[in-house]
């Protein structure tokens, strides 16, 4: 009889040991959870407000349009960038993007480009996760570049003149 | 005025011309794109990077199983009793199942069934030797896939996966390929996305490429779920991009970055 209650004690063993893991009260490890989507308003073709009423910063927007992972703008624009090489060419030149559209007609296309132009290969920045198909785990909830993201890029682009 | 209608007129035709050689643009293999240097590389049999998977595929094909039976035994030692017409028309659609089935699949059923080999798993290096020297027989052939008759519901469903978007960069095949061929996307030029080279060496990654490792690839960069190698999306899928080159001379293998 024992020994049975031994045994079954030692087949509960891995299971104190994973319980001992996580210690009650301590907290649990830090998951990176995607930050809430910020509601936007488009008024033909143009989103007047800032997403979440934040306040871009130009010389971060420009480092996000360089960083693949992020805008990777160069994959597809020409842009005043020169310390980068090989600007691909399948979207229009963005030297003087600034001048062409202002702030709300650019946060839209930063936004979801797709809203204006159906068959664009542009990928939507700040498109509503739920509206995706197929999007791998990793990125599963979360859109292409945060709020403050998007309004960075928005801020380097108008300083395109 | 009348100088003014004449010139209306003139744009107006020339912006018809641009738009009529969008649509009438004809098939071209990625070999056009490449750098001469590449060309070389593809063309010179002792050159080209891919040949060494060949060799290995030979050797599979030549090797007998436990009851002494090879591939070689029915299709001769080179394989030069397979039907080189045939080859080229994969995706063909299976007698049995009466669906499509890539050459890769037929390679391992047969190794399946008939030696009793059943370690082969698709898209393995193993896998893709063998398709590829079964595919370089029918180098020079055109691709031919059937699209009509019974095979058209399967083709129209690979057409929409190919026009489908997906992944957190919301992107298509066709957006890229269909849209867009010959433009650089940072320093490499767009293909059509033929796959008359499949299996074929990719200089990006050192290695012999299948169609849907490359399908994969894709999938990655746009932060999309890929299917599995094998399954029925991906098979209708090779199905599609392979007739979308009918009439390419097929290089298998070719050389790509």
């Amino acid at each position: 009889m024992s020994k049975v209650l031994l045994g079954v004690m030692c087949a509960c063993l891995p299971l104190f040991a994973a319980a001992a893991d996580s210690i009650p009260g301590t907290p649990a490890p830090k998951v990176d959870q995607p930050e809430a989507y910020q509601p936007w308003k488009a008024v033909a073709y143009a989103i007047q407000e800032p997403l979440g009423g934040l306040k871009g910063n130009a010389a971060n927007g420009r480092k996000i349009a360089i960083d693949r992972s992020k805008g990777n703008c160069l994959a597809c624009h020409v842009m005043p960038i020169q310390e980068e090489e090989f600007h691909g060419e399948l979207g229009p030149a963005l030297g003087k993007i600034g001048k062409k559209y202002n702030e709300g007609k650019l946060r839209m296309r930063i936004v979801n480009i797709q809203e204006v132009l159906a068959d664009s290969l542009m990928p939507p920045f700040y498109m509503k996760p739920d509206k995706l198909n197929r999007v791998v785990e990793k990125y599963q909830g979360r859109t292409v570049l945060t709020a403050q993201e998007v309004e960075d890029v928005v801020a380097y682009l108008t300083t395109l003149k | 005025m009348k100088l003014k209608t004449a010139l209306a007129l003139g744009a107006g035709f020339g912006a018809l011309c641009t738009y009529a050689d969008a649509f009438s643009a004809e098939v071209y293999s990625g070999y056009t794109l490449l750098r001469q240097e590449t060309k070389d590389m593809q063309d010179d049999d002792f050159m080209n990077p891919g040949m060494g998977a060949l060799a290995r595929g030979a050797a599979m094909f030549t090797t007998p199983n436990a009851k002494g039976v090879s591939c070689a035994s029915c299709h001769g030692a080179d394989g030069k009793k397979l039907s080189a017409k045939r080859i080229a028309q994969y995706p063909v659609l299976d007698a049995k199942s009466k669906r499509p089935i890539t050459l890769q699949q037929r390679v391992i059923n047969e190794s399946s069934e008939r030696l009793g080999i059943s370690t082969l798993k698709y898209e393995s290096d193993d896998a893709l030797s063998l398709e590829a020297f079964v595919r370089n027989i029918a180098r020079g052939q055109e691709v031919n896939v059937q699209t009509d008759g019974a095979m058209t519901p399967f083709y129209e469903a690979g057409k929409k996966l190919y026009e489908t978007r997906s992944g957190q960069l919301n992107m298509a095949c066709s957006l890229c390929h269909d849209n867009h061929p010959g433009e650089k996307l940072r320093a490499q030029v767009l293909s059509q996305g033929q796959t008359n080279g499949f299996p074929l060496y990719r200089l990006a990654t050192g290695k012999l490429t299948g169609t849907q490792t490359r399908f994969n690839q894709c999938f990655d960069a746009f932060r999309a779920k890929p299917y599995p190698f094998g399954s029925e999306e991906y098979t209708l899928l090779e199905l599609y991009a392979n007739a979308h080159g009918n009439g390419l001379k097929i290089e298998t293998p070719a050389v790509r970055f």
